[in-house]
């Protein structure tokens, strides 16, 4: 098992250098000198223009500048931005945002879809189960940008005026509330596609031989369903929140946008904006990193959730 | 020997001395999108304590369907009663509530699948899933009910149980999971075991096994047995008595040896027939001849007809009772006098 997680670890290499170069290869080609960016309108002083050509190897040529980058990166160096404010400190801020707002979407996403799903699962073929698949189907055909605006305004305008005060409109100046609505916005799609996966596996798992033996032992219901069903159900379920976890971060930039949320989906459109080649690379880098770790632990998991998977 | 007892029916002998489990004209009809299919038309057997029936007859027949029916496990809709009795030591199952119902399945009345790799819960240890009889049933101790799991697989000589019980379904062999099966569906010492096809997944030599370890464990105990087959040769040894389906009804009921020396319908002595033997090695195979019959279009008369080497008018139209030919014989077919002397010849 250990030498599985090593053999995985080591496979992650050659992906984090392929992200990080290409990333880095695209920024690279933006049009545009980020120094002279820096001046804004005014005219640099070409000295000064040339130390700092030189501070940040951009006379050099690509590879050798992702070189840099990439030694830097090693001894856990994120590289500083053009204004000279360190990335490692820009993005440990901005990354604890977008992770509380992850997990809140992630929470919802399991206690909401996976309830969902078990009811509708249970009632198949019934009223419930249509609302809830037409529901779902609602869901996942309006964009973010739309339910993120219209739930903005409903819950976090209206239902003020009205004199609840339960959401925020924006902002995290109220705590763990602020994150309530961007974090469900943000699962939106995803709670409807796992109330729809959580559904169709219990259908099908109802039907397997091995649920008839469970009743025709006699079991109650509620652990037929509760012990035998869900734990097979449970399976699918691992991997697509997992798989979930590094797209919800991702994604969170237009939700961050539109709740005013200081985490790292808005510094990343911002940095890019700008032209802060390393905080974007950071960025990314690290994205990328919480993406390979997600996935080797739904990994990891199934082994759990399924004996029959055994990893040498 | 029995320790359970539900309120609702009584344990020990029933009233009038009728037997363990009797079903009378069970009718169970499946609503499909193409029109209403009759899986069972009327099919009564009995079970007495300690005896082996064996239930024969092709996919389709309807054996799998009045198991079901007795257990309880039907799915409700697709599937419904429409008729009939299912009595169990004098009681009418049909009529009991579920959760009445429910403390008999599993406890006193219980079955064993076809497949056992797919019939078992592959993410649970076997161990788990017989203790989980104890626990739910009895309320045993997670550590007393695999004890009990232990046991019970000594019992069906499953080697090495102790260092096993903690293993999955999927590392066993085919014949060893169909013991964990077996031992799974005895562990409360049911009065009445029901196995649907136990064997028809199984290696020829391994088959052999596991009708031996049933016939074992039913001589130990006064248990009924009832075997659901489509495969003669399985019975031959084990059963006591033999109920012949074809399209949703017994066709012929008689004692096994009976049966095997002289049948009495058209479509058991048909199944007799194409049993490949030894002496007649070279020749070619008989077979019955034509497709089992289409549960939705059901022929008029006698459903054998189409494929019945007896057959006369009346048969199209007709459909022949189960009529008594003697003491403890039953055929469904207008000219079984001319079958049994055909079977003499």
């Amino acid at each position: 098992m250990s030498r599985y997680i090593l053999r995985r670890l080591i496979q992650a290499i050659p992906v984090l250098l392929g992200a990080t170069l290409l990333i880095y290869a695209i920024v690279f080609a933006l049009p545009g000198d980020p120094i002279a960016a820096l001046a804004g309108e005014k005219r640099m002083d070409p000295d000064i223009v040339d130390v700092l050509r030189e501070q940040y190897h951009l006379n050099d040529p690509f590879l050798v500048q992702y070189w840099h980058y990439i030694v830097g990166l090693l001894g856990g160096d994120f590289g500083t931005t053009f204004a000279g404010v360190g990335v490692g400190d820009i993005m440990a801020g901005k990354f604890q945002v977008t992770i509380n707002l992850a997990v809140t979407a992630l929470v919802m996403e399991a206690v909401i879809g996976v309830g969902l799903g078990l009811y509708a699962a249970l009632r198949h073929g019934g009223a419930g189960d249509s609302l809830i698949l037409a529901a779902t189907l609602v869901l996942i055909s309006v964009p973010v940008l739309v339910t993120g605006f219209v739930l903005q305004l409903l819950l976090g305008v209206r239902l003020k005026q009205a004199g609840i005060d339960l959401f925020p409109v924006a902002g995290v100046s109220e705590g763990w509330r602020g994150y309530l609505l961007p974090g469900f916005v943000l699962a939106g799609t995803s709670i409807a596609y796992l109330t729809r996966l959580t559904r169709n596996s219990l259908v099908e798992i109802m039907r397997t031989d091995y649920i008839r033996t469970a009743v025709a032992k006699g079991l109650p219901r509620s652990r037929v369903v509760g012990r035998h069903a869900l734990r097979n159900a449970l399976i699918p379920l691992i991997t697509y929140l997992g798989a979930d976890l590094g797209a919800l971060m991702g994604g969170a930039v237009i939700t961050e946008t539109i709740f005013n949320l200081p985490g790292i989906g808005q510094q990343l459109f911002s940095s890019v904006y700008l032209r802060e080649q390393p905080v974007v690379v950071g960025i990314v880098t690290v994205l990328v990193l919480i993406y390979i770790l997600a996935n080797l632990v739904v990994d990891l998991l199934y082994a759990v959730l399924d004996p029959r998977i055994r990893y040498e | 020997m029995k320790k359970t007892s539900t309120p609702m029916v009584p344990a020990g002998r029933a009233p009038g001395g009728e037997p363990l489990l009797v079903v009378d004209d069970l009718h169970v009809e499946f609503t499909t999108r193409q029109g209403v299919v009759r899986a069972v038309n009327g099919v009564s057997y009995s079970l007495n304590p300690g005896e082996t029936l064996a239930v024969l007859g092709e996919s389709g027949s309807g054996k799998s369907v009045t198991a079901q029916a007795i257990m309880g496990i039907l799915d409700t809709p697709p599937a419904r009663v429409s008729r009939g009795e299912i009595r169990f030591r004098g009681t009418d199952l049909l009529r009991l509530p579920e959760e009445a119902r429910s403390r008999i399945r599993g406890r006193r009345i219980a079955m064993i699948f076809q497949d056992a790799l797919s019939a078992l819960n592959p993410v649970f240890t076997v161990g788990f899933q017989i203790g989980e009889m104890f626990r739910v049933h009895r309320g045993a101790s997670r550590r007393d009910a695999e004890k009990k799991a232990i046991e019970l697989m000594d019992r069906v000589r499953i080697p090495g149980a102790r260092q096993r019980v903690h293993d999955y379904p999927h590392q066993f062999s085919g014949g060893m999971r169909q013991r964990i099966m077996i031992a799974m569906s005895i562990a409360l010492d049911p009065e009445v075991l029901i196995a649907d096809e136990p064997t028809t997944a199984l290696d020829v030599t391994v088959q052999a096994q596991i009708m031996e370890l049933l016939a074992e464990l039913r001589r130990e105990s006064d248990m009924g047995l009832i075997l659901i087959t489509h495969d003669l040769g399985v019975v031959a040894d084990v059963a006591d008595r033999i109920a012949v389906m074809y399209g949703g009804r017994i066709v012929e009921k008689a004692p096994v040896h009976d049966i095997y020396r002289t049948p009495a319908h058209p479509y058991a002595k048909g199944l007799l027939d194409s049993v490949p033997r030894v002496d007649q090695k070279g020749q070619e195979l008989f077979a019955i001849k034509g497709m089992p019959p289409n549960l939705l279009d059901m022929p008029s008369g006698c459903s054998f007809h189409p494929r019945c080497p007896y057959r006369q008018d009346d048969c199209v139209t007709d459909a022949p009772p189960l009529y008594e030919i003697g003491p403890t014989r039953a055929s469904a077919c207008h000219y079984w006098r001319e079958v049994l002397d055909g079977s003499h010849g």
